[in-house]
């Protein structure tokens, strides 16, 4: 088993190694070179030529491109053309921010909507079971910001509480501030989140509970509740943190849109401002960075789901 | 379609009378049922489907106004209420959002159902190619696949624009590439689950060529799965552009769209003027993605196992 997951792990590796190349090629289609962009239409050839020289665009591409790697890896990732400030900087100030909203995000989601999907998985058919999977089979096909603005419209219009635009920093703020502060970007992601967790979470239970061991089970006459707490939950585990890990790589692309909506001060809004600004060399640092998380996140899920499935681990 | 795939789905088989207490359709190995029968939750999708359909074909020529006009050229003031003349209020340029509406309802459908499509054309040639050609190929263009896929695809979709900027066509072209990588697979996996069938292993027996194989014999047989499939791209699709678009990424200002609009009047809500601005656009793409997400749904209820949990 160690064997297949150092495989996988190489494989994650190969696929980490392709991302870069992937974003690599993709800032170099761009018309105009860095030293270009940087300095602007008016300077002359010679000053070009010097400032290429510096950040090493006169190298051929494949030189170019392991310079860089080597960078990325020991944690330096240039210069951003829009304003001169290090990439790693301008990082530094917005992490924070994100993996809060994203952690919080996960820590409330993640256990409310496992719940509501064993639930609903307990007693299939139900009212409640119908309700549910009506509303996540709704959600799922929403738009982030449909449901942000919901939300808006929910708390700030109709409650009076939070604020529809969060902006500056947390410090100095009393824990109801805080609250308020985040309570609707984290609700919106826990929405986007909750919506397939719940689907999924009720569909991995529902496939355990199919197996002829609970059929067994129930012919023994052992209590519903035993059944699903002892005998089904326990085999789902694998599935559902295969499910949980996809889900919160699927946050990934949910916290750009929400950061967005709500104006927060995270590396989702720093990557569109850089994208604004074709400032390429933010756009690849935080690119790599997106796509690691998301990456690995996914890595997480594969290895649960063989670590889980015997069958997967001993192929035929 | 093709002539073969007519035939199964016209085939007479037994239907149990309306109400006899077990349908024999329902048994599991009985024929497909030869006619689909929507659900009330399927009609209602297919009926709000059906709507923007309409109101994306023939926005432009119904609507009240032109899509950057102003219906109150002597009284500008950004945010108006809804009022006669306006039925849905004015946004943040004084535009008609109903007009706005109408004309974005083309351009949001269109450019995603040319993007499913061409999603589509490069997925199933690919993948099919993929699982008839050798290991070899096989590898590398699965490979390849596996890294796109291993992308968050806003990432990729920000990628893109920020190289090469953002114009229609290059959206169609990138929603297309994006999406055409998750349709590989599916086509992949069921080019390899007909290629080991016996009506196929006869006919390369019979000697017939690659060609023969591939458009009489795998493709009828995929086509179906394949179909039903494309409902749900197409939501993702609809859902990607709106996000790009939301992001001032996508289609661009003044020509109107969903998503672009959902951004332009971000500051009705933020001021705490009126909601009309910003729902109406947000409203607009989640009552069409959920009801093609009930249509599919209903579909593959029907036509057996439910396509969207084998994925």
């Amino acid at each position: 088993m160690v064997i297949l997951i150092l495989k996988r792990l190489g494989i994650g590796l190969v696929t980490v190694l392709a991302v870069s190349l992937i974003i690599f090629l993709g800032t170099k289609i761009l018309p105009g070179d860095a030293a270009q962009i940087r300095l602007g239409q008016e300077a002359t050839e010679a000053n070009v030529a010097a400032f290429r020289a510096r950040l090493g665009l006169d190298k051929s591409y494949p030189e170019q491109y392991v310079y860089w790697l080597a960078d990325f890896v020991r944690g330096d990732m240039g210069t951003s053309l829009a304003s001169d400030v290090p990439i790693t900087k301008l990082i530094a100030e917005r992490y924070e921010n994100t993996v809060v909203v994203a952690s919080l995000t996960a820590i409330i989601g993640v256990p409310i909507s496992l719940a509501l999907g064993i639930l609903a998985a307990m007693f299939p058919g139900t009212l409640y079971d119908r309700v549910l999977t009506l509303i996540s089979v709704s959600l799922v096909a929403a738009p982030e910001f449909f449901t942000a603005t919901l939300l808006v419209l929910l708390f700030v219009f109709a409650l009076n509480v939070g604020n529809a635009v969060v902006v500056g920093s947390i410090e100095g703020k009393g824990i109801v501030e805080l609250i308020l502060h985040f309570a609707l970007p984290i609700t919106t992601l826990c929405f986007v989140i909750a919506s397939q967790l719940i689907r999924m979470s009720r569909a991995a239970v529902l496939n355990v509970m199919s197996s002829p061991y609970i059929e067994m089970a129930i012919l023994k006459g052992v209590p519903r509740k035993r059944i699903i707490l002892r005998h089904a939950l326990l085999n789902a585990i694998g599935p559902i943190v295969n499910v949980v890990a996809l889900n919160l790589a699927y946050l990934v692309t949910g916290v750009i849109v929400v950061e967005v909506y709500f104006g927060y001060p995270g590396l989702a809004t720093l990557i569109v401002q850089g994208v604004q600004t074709r400032d390429y060399i933010l756009i690849q640092g935080l690119g790599m960075i997106f796509c690691l998380t998301y990456v690995v996140l996914m890595l997480i899920a594969d290895i649960a789901a063989f670590v889980s499935n015997p069958r997967l681990r001993h192929p035929k | 379609m093709n002539s073969k795939t007519r035939q199964v789905k016209n085939q007479d088989h037994f239907v149990a009378p309306y109400d006899a207490g077990v349908s024999f359709d329902e048994l599991p190995d009985s024929a497909p049922s030869s006619r689909y029968k929507p659900s009330p939750t399927g009609w209602i999708g297919m009926a709000i489907v059906g709507f923007w359909v309409t109101i994306a074909i023939t926005g432009p020529f119904i609507a009240p106004y032109g899509e950057n006009d102003l219906p109150f050229p002597d009284a500008y003031s950004e945010f108006q209420l809804p009022q006669p003349g306006a039925w849905l209020g004015t946004d943040v340029s004084d535009r008609d959002i109903l007009s706005r509406l109408m004309y974005g309802a083309g351009r949001t459908i269109g450019i995603s159902f040319a993007a499913t499509i061409l999603a589509y054309m490069i997925g199933v040639v690919l993948g099919i190619g993929a699982a008839i050609s050798g290991p070899k190929v096989d590898m590398v263009l699965s490979r390849i696949n596996d890294a796109f896929l291993s992308l968050p695809t806003i990432m990729l979709g920000l990628v893109v624009v920020a190289a090469l900027g953002s114009s229609i066509p290059l959206l169609i072209c990138t929603a297309g590439v994006i999406y055409a990588t998750v349709i590989f697979r599916l086509a992949r996996a069921l080019g390899q689950e007909i290629m080991v069938m016996d009506f196929v292993e006869a006919a390369k027996v019979r000697g017939e060529g690659r060609w023969w194989i591939i458009t009489r014999e795998i493709w009828p047989n995929a086509a179906m799965p394949l179909m039903t499939d494309f409902g749900l791209r197409l939501i993702y699709v609809i859902l990607f552009i709106s996000s790009l678009s939301f992001l001032g990424l996508g289609v661009q200002p003044p020509q109107a769209d969903w998503g672009s609009m959902v951004r332009e009047n971000l500051g009705a809500l933020q001021y705490g003027v009126s909601i009309i601005p910003v729902i109406a656009p947000a409203l607009s793409i989640a009552t069409l993605t959920v009801a093609i997400n009930l249509v599919v749904d209903d579909v593959s209820a029907h036509s057996g196992g439910k396509l969207s949990k084998r994925l």
